[in-house]
C-alpha cells in the first residue's frame, strides 16, 4: 500500500490519478496533506499539483464518462471530506480501467460513493440557496454571511448572479474566510481584511435605514403564516435543521 | 405608518395561509433584462412553518373584504375579522424588497371578491402588471383567477402570471352547494377550460413563430378542502383525476379542514384537522402522475376509502399478490415501480445497475430501497428458494410489526381481539 499525499485541491488529485498511472503502484491510499499522518509501514509519495496532468485526466474522465458525471465528481469533491477524496480516486480509477458506459453501475462501491456524496453536496447547495437572507448594508451592498457544510459557494455564484441582476451583492463564506462579490458586472471571488461582521447579522450601524422594518415584515409574515392547528414540530426541524437557524431572519430572536 | 402595513401584512397574510400551494417551480422566466428575479426551473422553499408547510412565494390577499359568504372560508362576509386591503404600491414594494433579501420566490396573490368579479380582477391584473413592467420583476407570481372574470382580464393576467389557479373548494357539487350556494363548479371549469385552451393555441403558434409571448408558463392547478364535507377518498380521487385529465392541471392540492367556526353542517371547531388522510391522498395523486397507476386501480367500489394504517402502493400490492414477487433482474420497468418500497430514483438505479450483472440485495440496500417493505415482493441475485405463496395478511403484519407510524401513538400490529 502506497500513500498518496495532495495538497487538497482539484488539480492536486486529478494530478495523483496521473502518477499512479505513471508509476502503477499495487494500490493507493489517498489523503490531503492536512490530514496526513505517517504511516507504520509502506512508502509515501507527494503528489506535485500540475495543471497540464490534471487537464489530460480530467478530459480523459470527460470522454468517457459524460458531462453529468464531471460536474458530480467537482461537486462530491467541494464536500472537502477525506473519505470522498478516496471514493473520488477510485471512481477515476474505476473508469478509466473498464469500457465506457461502466459509470452506470451502481452496483460498484465507488460509483454510488460518489454519486451519494455528489447529491450531499448539492442538498447543501440547495439549501443555501434557500437560506441565504440578504442585508442591506448603509452603502447598499446586499450583504450575507455563511458558514456551509461543505464549499457550495463556487456551484451557487451563477444562481444567485442571474437572480440579483440588478443589485450589488457579497456572499462571504466565514469558515473558509473568502467570498462571492457582484458589482453589476461579474462575479468575482473576494478576500475581505475586515469581515462585516463576526455572525452572519450585520450590526445594526452598518445596516440601511430600512433593513430593520423588512426584517420585522419578514418575522411578522412567517408567523402570520403559520396555521397553529397544524402544529409539526418534527417536519419543520426535518426541513429547517437547527444548523441553519442563524441564518434564518425569521428564526432570530430579536 | 410601518405599524399600518404592519398590521395589513398580518390580517391578509393571515387569511391567505388556507391556500395551500405554494410551489414556485416549472416556469421558464428567464432574468434577461437585468431585472431582479429569475423564475427558471426548479422551485425553492425558502423556509418552512411551524406546521411543517414551506413558505416559498409572499401569500397575501390583496384585501379581505368579500361579498360571498362561503361556510368553510375565514373572510366569509358574515364572520366578525377585522378586515384590511392592500394598495398596489405596498404589495409591490413588500414583493420587491422580500425579494431582494432572499426571502421568498415571488408573489402569490388572491383576493376576497369586493364589488364584482372583474372590478378585483382588474386590481389584481395591475398590480401583477407593475410589477413586472415598470418594476421588471421576473420572479414567480401565482395568481388567483377570480370566478366569473371577463375573457379580456384572464388572458391579460395569464400573459405576466406564471401560474394560476381557481379553488374547486369541496370535492362534489353536492359538498359545495352545501357550504357556498352562491358558487358552483361550472364557474371553476369555466375559466379552467379558457386558460388551458389559450395555453394549448399559444404552444402551437410557438412552433411556427419562435417569439410567442409566455402564456401561464406553469400551468393551472386547484385545490379541493378535506373533511369538511363527507365525501369519500374516492369521490375525492376521481374528481382529481378527471380535473387532471381534463384540464391539463399541474397539480390538484388537497388541504385538510381547519375547522374555523361554529356551523352545524362542518366538523366542530377544536376538530383536528385530517392530516394523515391528507398525507394518504398526497400519496395517491403522486401514484397516478409518476406511478403509471390508474385510479381506478387504487380506488374503487370494492376499496372507496385508503387505508389509514399502510399506504396506497403497499395497499395495492396487498391486494394484487398475484403480480408479486418481481424479479428485479429481469422486469420491466413499469412493475419494477409498482413494488412497495421502490421510488422512482431507485428503480432508475435498478434498471442503469442491472445491465453490469444481476443486482444482490446488499447491492439493493445501498441504492436506497426501503427493505422492510420491498423484501416481501422482489427476487434478486441471492434471494432464497421460497417454496409457498406468501399470505397478505402476515406480509402486513410482518411491515407494520418492523415500521411505526409517525401519525400513530400506539402501535398498529395489536391483533384483533375477535
Amino acid at each position: 500500500m502506497e500513500t498518496y499525499i495532495f495538497d487538497g485541491t482539484l488539480q492536486g488529485l486529478l494530478t495523483a490519478v496521473f502518477d499512479f498511472y505513471e508509476f502503477k503502484p499495487a494500490d493507493v491510499k489517498l489523503v490531503c496533506a492536512k490530514n496526513y499522518q505517517p504511516a507504520l509501514l509502506g512508502s509515501d509519495h507527494l503528489v506535485i499539483s500540475c495543471e497540464v496532468k490534471a487537464r489530460r485526466v480530467w478530459t480523459g474522465f470527460d470522454k468517457k464518462a459524460g458531462k453529468s458525471w464531471t460536474v458530480a465528481f467537482y461537486t462530491a469533491f467541494l464536500s472537502e471530506r477525506p473519505e470522498a477524496y478516496q471514493d473520488l480516486f477510485n471512481l477515476m480509477r474505476y473508469v478509466f480501467e473498464n469500457p465506457p458506459g461502466a459509470i452506470a453501475n451502481f452496483g460498484n462501491p465507488s460509483v454510488l460513493a460518489v454519486s451519494q456524496m455528489a447529491r450531499k453536496v448539492s442538498r447543501e447547495r440547495h439549501r443555501m440557496k434557500a437560506f441565504i437572507r440578504f442585508q442591506e448594508t448603509a452603502d447598499g451592498i446586499f450583504y450575507a454571511g455563511i458558514e456551509p457544510d461543505f464549499n457550495v459557494l463556487p456551484l451557487v455564484a451563477e444562481f444567485f448572479k442571474n437572480r440579483y441582476a440588478c443589485q450589488r451583492w457579497l456572499i462571504y463564506d466565514l469558515k473558509r474566510n473568502y467570498g462571492l462579490f457582484y458589482d453589476l458586472n461579474d462575479v468575482d471571488e473576494v478576500v475581505l481584511d475586515e469581515l462585516p461582521s463576526q455572525s452572519p447579522y450585520l450590526e445594526k450601524e452598518k445596516s440601511s435605514a430600512r433593513e430593520d422594518l423588512y426584517q420585522l415584515l419578514w418575522t411578522d409574515y412567517f408567523k402570520s403564516t403559520n396555521i397553529p392547528a397544524r402544529k409539526n414540530t418534527k417536519l419543520h426541524l426535518r426541513h429547517v435543521p437547527r444548523r441553519y437557524w442563524k441564518y434564518l431572519t425569521e428564526k432570530r430572536i430579536l | 405608518m410601518s405599524q399600518r402595513i404592519r398590521e395589513k401584512l398580518t390580517i391578509l397574510a393571515d387569511a391567505a395561509k388556507y391556500d395551500v400551494s405554494c410551489s414556485s417551480s416549472g416556469s421558464n422566466r428567464k432574468n434577461l433584462n437585468k431585472g431582479l428575479g429569475d423564475a427558471n426551473g426548479g422551485g425553492i422553499c425558502h423556509t418552512y412553518t411551524e406546521d411543517g408547510r414551506c413558505v416559498s412565494l409572499l401569500k397575501i390577499l390583496l384585501t379581505n373584504h368579500c361579498i360571498y359568504d362561503c361556510a368553510f372560508c375565514v373572510s366569509r362576509r358574515s364572520n366578525d375579522v377585522k378586515r384590511a386591503a392592500f394598495t398596489v404600491e405596498e404589495v409591490v414594494e413588500l414583493t420587491m424588497n422580500f425579494y431582494r433579501r432572499n426571502y421568498i420566490e415571488g408573489l402569490f396573490l388572491s383576493s376576497g371578491i369586493f364589488k364584482n368579479a372583474d372590478y378585483t380582477m382588474e386590481r389584481l391584473v395591475r398590480i401583477v402588471k407593475t410589477l413586472r413592467l415598470e418594476h421588471r420583476f421576473n420572479g414567480y407570481i401565482h395568481l388567483k383567477t377570480i370566478p366569473g372574470a371577463s375573457p379580456e382580464l384572464l388572458t391579460e393576467a395569464g400573459l405576466y402570471a406564471d401560474r394560476m389557479s381557481i379553488n374547486l373548494e369541496m370535492p362534489t357539487e353536492a359538498g359545495l352547494k352545501l357550504l357556498a350556494p352562491e358558487k358552483s363548479h361550472e364557474d371553476v371549469k369555466k375559466p379552467l377550460g379558457f386558460i388551458k385552451d389559450n395555453i394549448t393555441a399559444l404552444a402551437d403558434q410557438r412552433k411556427i413563430i419562435k417569439r410567442t409571448p409566455k402564456f401561464v408558463p406553469a400551468g393551472q392547478s386547484t385545490q379541493m378542502v378535506i373533511g369538511a364535507t363527507p365525501e369519500t377518498d374516492m369521490e375525492i380521487m376521481y374528481s382529481a383525476d378527471a380535473y387532471y385529465k381534463n384540464f391539463d392541471l399541474k397539480r390538484v392540492y388537497y388541504s385538510g379542514y381547519v375547522p374555523i367556526s361554529f356551523d352545524s353542517r362542518m366538523p366542530a371547531l377544536g376538530t383536528q384537522p385530517p392530516l394523515l388522510r391528507e398525507n394518504r391522498l398526497y400519496q395517491t395523486d403522486w401514484l397516478m402522475r409518476f406511478y403509471g397507476f390508474d385510479v381506478t386501480e387504487l380506488l374503487n367500489v370494492r376499496h372507496p376509502h385508503l387505508d389509514v394504517d399502510i399506504d396506497p402502493k403497499l395497499s395495492w400490492a396487498l391486494r394484487n399478490m398475484e403480480q408479486f414477487p418481481v424479479d428485479i433482474n429481469t422486469a420491466d420497468y413499469r412493475m419494477i415501480l409498482r413494488i412497495p418500497g421502490i421510488g422512482v430514483t431507485s428503480a432508475k438505479k435498478i434498471i442503469a445497475a442491472r445491465k453490469f450483472g444481476r443486482l444482490r440485495q446488499d447491492q439493493l440496500k445501498a441504492m436506497g430501497v426501503a427493505w422492510n417493505r420491498a423484501r416481501h415482493f422482489i427476487r434478486c441475485a441471492d434471494s432464497v428458494y421460497r417454496l409457498n405463496d406468501p399470505d397478505p395478511v402476515q406480509v402486513k403484519g410482518l411491515i407494520l410489526g418492523e415500521s411505526s407510524s409517525k401519525y400513530l401513538k400506539v402501535a398498529q400490529n395489536q391483533l384483533a381481539l375477535f
